[in-house]
């Protein structure tokens, strides 16, 4: 049989197997029936409920306009899966092609997707983490109890680490009229993911909304009563903070650990793939069977020196959904490359902030329209005199443009004319990130490896 | 039914927000909050929101998307 003849078949009467129900699962599952897949599909995922949108978890389901159960998500065609929901894949053993799951069960597959995602960091302290009234927002079971919670109206929020979903969080919390404490350890909310300039805005429009903002500081306690309720918060800075409710805002952890020990390259950071989805094993070997995409992949993109990019957008897990079951059934010279340029949204106090490129990768900014005062503008992030993001507080309207600039690898500071320059925007400042080996929230988006323009090994240590 | 926004591609136009205000409200200048599931009585308001869309970032899942019977089979375990 010729190997053409056996893609056919595996197209035809094959079985694929993709572990994590999630965005990026569900539209990979589409993608494989849309491309003409007619064999065996089987969904794997460890929360119980179908697959659903996370977005709307920190924005319209906390504010309590819309329902946790209204976010499952529409499917764009039939995709005649076997669903194996609530049960946890445990297991990967790549020389027999099967999965095992927590039940006891294993599945054989002829193609493996991993789709795994991220989880919610949990408060570090295990018995602190227990006290009723401590929550991490995730899944929509985590949105489900937190909500119920606001709803009984605690006197004080304590939103720890200001990163995109904690600061939604203290943005929901303030709408509803509730008092919020936000602790962050860095110099400003949102300042790994956009940088000190950026981060100096979002820190003014939570003091404007009358947000107890904290910097510089980190929760080193919390205490609960005699009934194991939360009560206070004990603070770096030797201050307390009474409170009710916390909610754990430290960044996501990567659902590698059932892969320890398969032999694929799976670790904290995430399962290295290559640039069409095809997972490395430890050997840096790529395997032929096993894709992945999502939170939990990273891969080398070309736009940015082929340094591998671990992305926790919701656009990329669709886009590298795509690709990846569109490459998981096709000849190596039909496949795609994943080129996605990053982007992402926050709505928060108001303001709809949007990000292309990847802003933790630069070392100085240009405010090109508008001005950080009104919090209204775009503000161009530059690496090496070319630019490599842009972000936009109230002007999303621009950002298809800059992110033309990106992918031109354009120079920085921008050479073009834009509406609406003020004299700020004359000359670039250092964009302020902080210290990547410094624990963080962590920000968005995580570089990691190789960088070839730069020609030397750039290590980024683990974040706590 | 079921609806999502692809808010990469939402630019604030607002027209969703005008035709089908039950679904779809601005928050602010131009972050916009929807409801993912709205309710059946609002299908024809919904349906011209996504078509007046001028970036075409609303999925609806009537447009072509999964029969009942498969969404009733993803509740099995």
């Amino acid at each position: 049989m010729s190997l053409d003849g056996s893609l056919e078949k595996l197209r035809r009467e094959g079985h694929i197997v993709i572990v994590g129900a999630s965005i990026a699962g569900l539209r990979a599952a589409e993608t494989l029936r849309a491309e003409g897949f007619t064999g065996t599909l089987t969904m794997i995922g460890d929360e119980p409920n179908e697959p659903y949108d996370r977005p709307p978890l920190s924005k319209q389901v906390l504010l309590g306009r819309v329902p946790v159960d209204h976010t499952r998500l529409p499917r764009r065609r039939t995709v005649d899966a076997r669903w194996r929901l609530g049960v946890a894949a445990t297991g990967l053993d790549l020389a027999a092609k099967r999965v095992h799951l927590a039940d006891g069960d294993a599945v054989d597959y002829d193609r493996l997707l991993i789709t795994t995602g991220v989880r919610a960091r949990p408060w570090p302290q295990e018995l602190e983490a227990e006290l009723d009234g401590v929550f991490v927002l995730r899944t929509s079971d985590d949105a489900a109890r937190l909500q119920r919670r606001l709803n009984a109206g605690p006197r004080r929020v304590l939103v720890i680490g200001a990163g995109f979903t904690g600061s939604e969080i203290a943005s929901a919390c303030r709408e509803r009229g509730l008092e919020v404490t936000v602790a962050e350890r860095g110099a400003a909310p949102l300042v790994g993911a956009l940088g000190g300039v950026v981060g100096e805005v979002a820190a003014s429009m939570q003091r404007e909304h009358g947000v107890d903002l904290r910097c510089g500081v980190t929760v080193t306690g919390l205490e609960g009563d005699s009934a194991g309720r939360l009560r206070r918060a004990h603070l770096s800075d030797g201050s307390t903070v009474e409170v009710e409710v916390a909610v754990v805002c430290l960044g996501a952890t990567r659902n590698t650990e059932w892969l320890a020990s398969s032999g694929l390259g799976a670790g904290p950071r995430g399962i290295a793939c290559d640039a069409g989805c095809r997972a490395f094993d430890v050997r840096g070997i790529v395997t032929d069977d096993v894709f992945v995409a999502g939170d939990v992949a990273r891969s080398p993109h070309p736009l940015f020196g082929y340094q591998f990019l671990s992305l926790e957008h919701w656009g990329n897990a669709i886009e590298q959904a795509e690709t990846a079951a569109h490459n998981m059934i096709s000849a190596s010279s039909d496949r795609r490359p994943h080129v996605w340029t990053p982007s992402f949204w926050s709505a928060q106090f108001g303001v709809n902030i949007k990000s292309v490129g990847v802003p933790p990768m630069a070392d100085e900014i240009i405010v090109t329209q508008g001005s950080l005062a009104e919090r209204r503008f775009v503000a161009a992030y530059g690496f090496q005199g070319r630019i490599i993001a842009a972000v936009a507080f109230d002007q999303a309207k621009w950002l298809e443009f800059y992110q033309r600039q990106i992918e031109q690898a354009a120079p920085f500071p921008p050479e073009f004319a834009t509406v609406d320059r003020r004299p700020e925007g004359m000359h670039p400042v250092p964009a302020e990130f902080p210290d990547p080996s410094m624990p963080s929230h962590g920000p968005t988006v995580t570089l990691s490896g190789h960088s070839p323009s730069e020609r030397r090994i750039s290590f980024t240590p683990l974040r706590a | 039914m079921r609806l999502v926004v692809d808010l990469n591609r939402c630019q604030g136009y607002a027209q969703c927000a005008f035709l089908a205000p039950d679904a779809f409200t601005m928050h602010g200048e131009e972050a916009l909050m929807y409801d993912p599931e709205p309710d059946d009585a609002q299908r024809l308001d919904v349906l011209r929101a996504a078509h007046a869309c001028p970036v075409k970032a609303i999925t609806v899942e009537d447009l072509g998307g999964a029969p009942d019977g498969e969404r009733e089979a993803t509740h099995v375990a």
